[in-house]
């Protein structure tokens, strides 16, 4: 008991240390390393916390998918290429510093005003699993009880990638963003390139088919999958795709455009936008998430590649 | 019998902590990049095999070991060629004037 509750309190100690370090640290790339290294210890917390599914994400998307977006913000910035005169740039963190502080203290006021006994849908989401066919209450919850919830998520990625695709020029529309790798990639990442990608895959996989039952799910097999296809255009093994390749656009809306349609058949086959056939249930989520786990792969993946455009020309 | 196999873990997953205590003190006293990277490589290939060694005869059925083990050989791959290549980056910022 007590050894359990030193470690949650080293934990907590360490996350919040951490994150004042992500934040005060003077250089850019050392607050990004800091803030990686605080998703990963959140994923920590998470489990302590029972949340396992939560911990997943937050190791795929918090830590991974939005370090490796903070570390490519943070070579461009390095190289001088976005520079706000000091004034602007004093005020705009004053104004972050407050939006911020106010938010905590938001959370931390809803957080301690809560009843005693916190309302919770837990039981009824708890009595109505065997419905669905599946035997992880989260993805039973994601995919069918507010099904519609992860139907517009999904849809928010892809006008991420748009809005990021916005920021191309005239003259690159069409064309393939950069490379992630350098342009004569190391040899030791190309082996990483050629070696890994096949074992990140399985896991993705395994994370969507096993997300059934235990945690797991197409955000977290999608992350995977995504870092995986990274990894194979850092190692110079791949070019990025031009994003007018009809096979890339129609990848990205496949699983959300799947989804929709599984959803509006639900007036014919269930009586209801997005409810399933009676006892058909696990089939139908099942090949939704495979269809959104490639889609979150792919629209992951633009996401990290950023605009198209040429090395120097931004 | 259980005894001596929890004594076994007991020894390996303590003697992994030692490597990742070592690393990691290291780590703050080495003088520069390429020792620094030596002591995290010892810290990640001895003190998590030490650690994985450990709990392998704890886990329950072939597959849960089987899933220890690949984490384990990950680490290596990923471990190893990431030190690679900061010591390569390393090697060059040493060269320049």
């Amino acid at each position: 008991m007590t050894l359990s509750f030193g470690f949650d309190l080293s934990l907590a100690v360490l996350t919040l240390a951490v994150a004042g370090y992500a934040i005060g640290a003077r250089e850019s790339f050392a607050s990004v390393v800091a803030f990686i290294s605080y998703g990963v210890l959140l994923a920590l917390v998470w489990v302590r916390l029972s949340a396992v599914d939560v911990a997943l994400t937050e190791a795929a998307i918090g830590s991974g998918v939005t370090g490796a977006l903070l570390i490519g913000a943070a070579a461009k910035v390095g190289e001088g290429a976005v520079d706000a005169p000091r004034s602007v740039r004093g005020a705009g963190r004053l104004l972050t510093a407050l939006f911020c502080i106010a938010t905590t203290l938001g959370i931390a006021t809803a957080f301690l005003s809560l009843p005693e006994k916190a309302p919770t849908l837990a039981p009824l989401a708890a009595e109505h699993l065997p419905s669905t066919g599946l035997g992880n209450p989260v993805t039973a919850v994601l995919l069918s009880y507010r099904a519609i919830d992860t139907l517009l998520e999904s849809v928010v990625l892809v006008f991420a990638v748009v809005g990021v695709w916005t920021f191309a020029s005239d003259r690159d529309w069409g064309g393939r963003p950069e490379s992630p790798g350098k342009d004569r990639p190391e040899q030791p990442l190309t082996f990483l390139g050629q070696i890994l990608p096949p074992l990140g895959i399985l896991v993705g996989v395994h994370l969507v088919w096993t997300g059934a039952t235990e945690p797991g799910g197409a955000f977290q097999g999608g992350t995977v999958l995504a870092a995986a296809w990274i990894l194979v255009m850092a190692a110079g093994l791949r070019k990025p795709p031009s994003i007018e390749g009809a096979w890339l656009r129609f990848a990205l809306i496949g699983g959300p455009a799947l989804f929709l349609g599984v959803g509006v058949a639900g007036f014919a086959l269930a009586k209801a936008f997005l409810a399933y056939p009676e006892g058909h249930s696990k089939a139908f989520i099942l090949v939704i998430e495979a269809a959104l786990t490639f889609s979150i792969a792919i629209a992951l993946g633009l996401l990290a590649l950023g605009a198209p455009g040429r090395k120097g020309h931004p | 019998m259980t005894l001596a196999i929890d004594a076994f873990t007991i020894l390996c997953v303590c003697g992994g902590l030692f490597f990742f205590l070592t690393g990691a003190i290291a780590l703050l006293r080495f003088p520069d990049t390429l020792t620094r990277l030596h002591a995290l490589t010892k810290a990640d290939s001895l003190g998590l095999g030490l650690i994985v060694l450990g709990l392998l005869p704890q886990c329950d059925g072939f597959l849960a070991a089987a899933k220890l083990i690949l984490i384990w050989a990950i680490a290596q791959l990923g471990g190893a060629t990431l030190s690679q290549l900061i010591a390569r980056i390393a090697a060059i910022e040493n060269s320049k004037p």
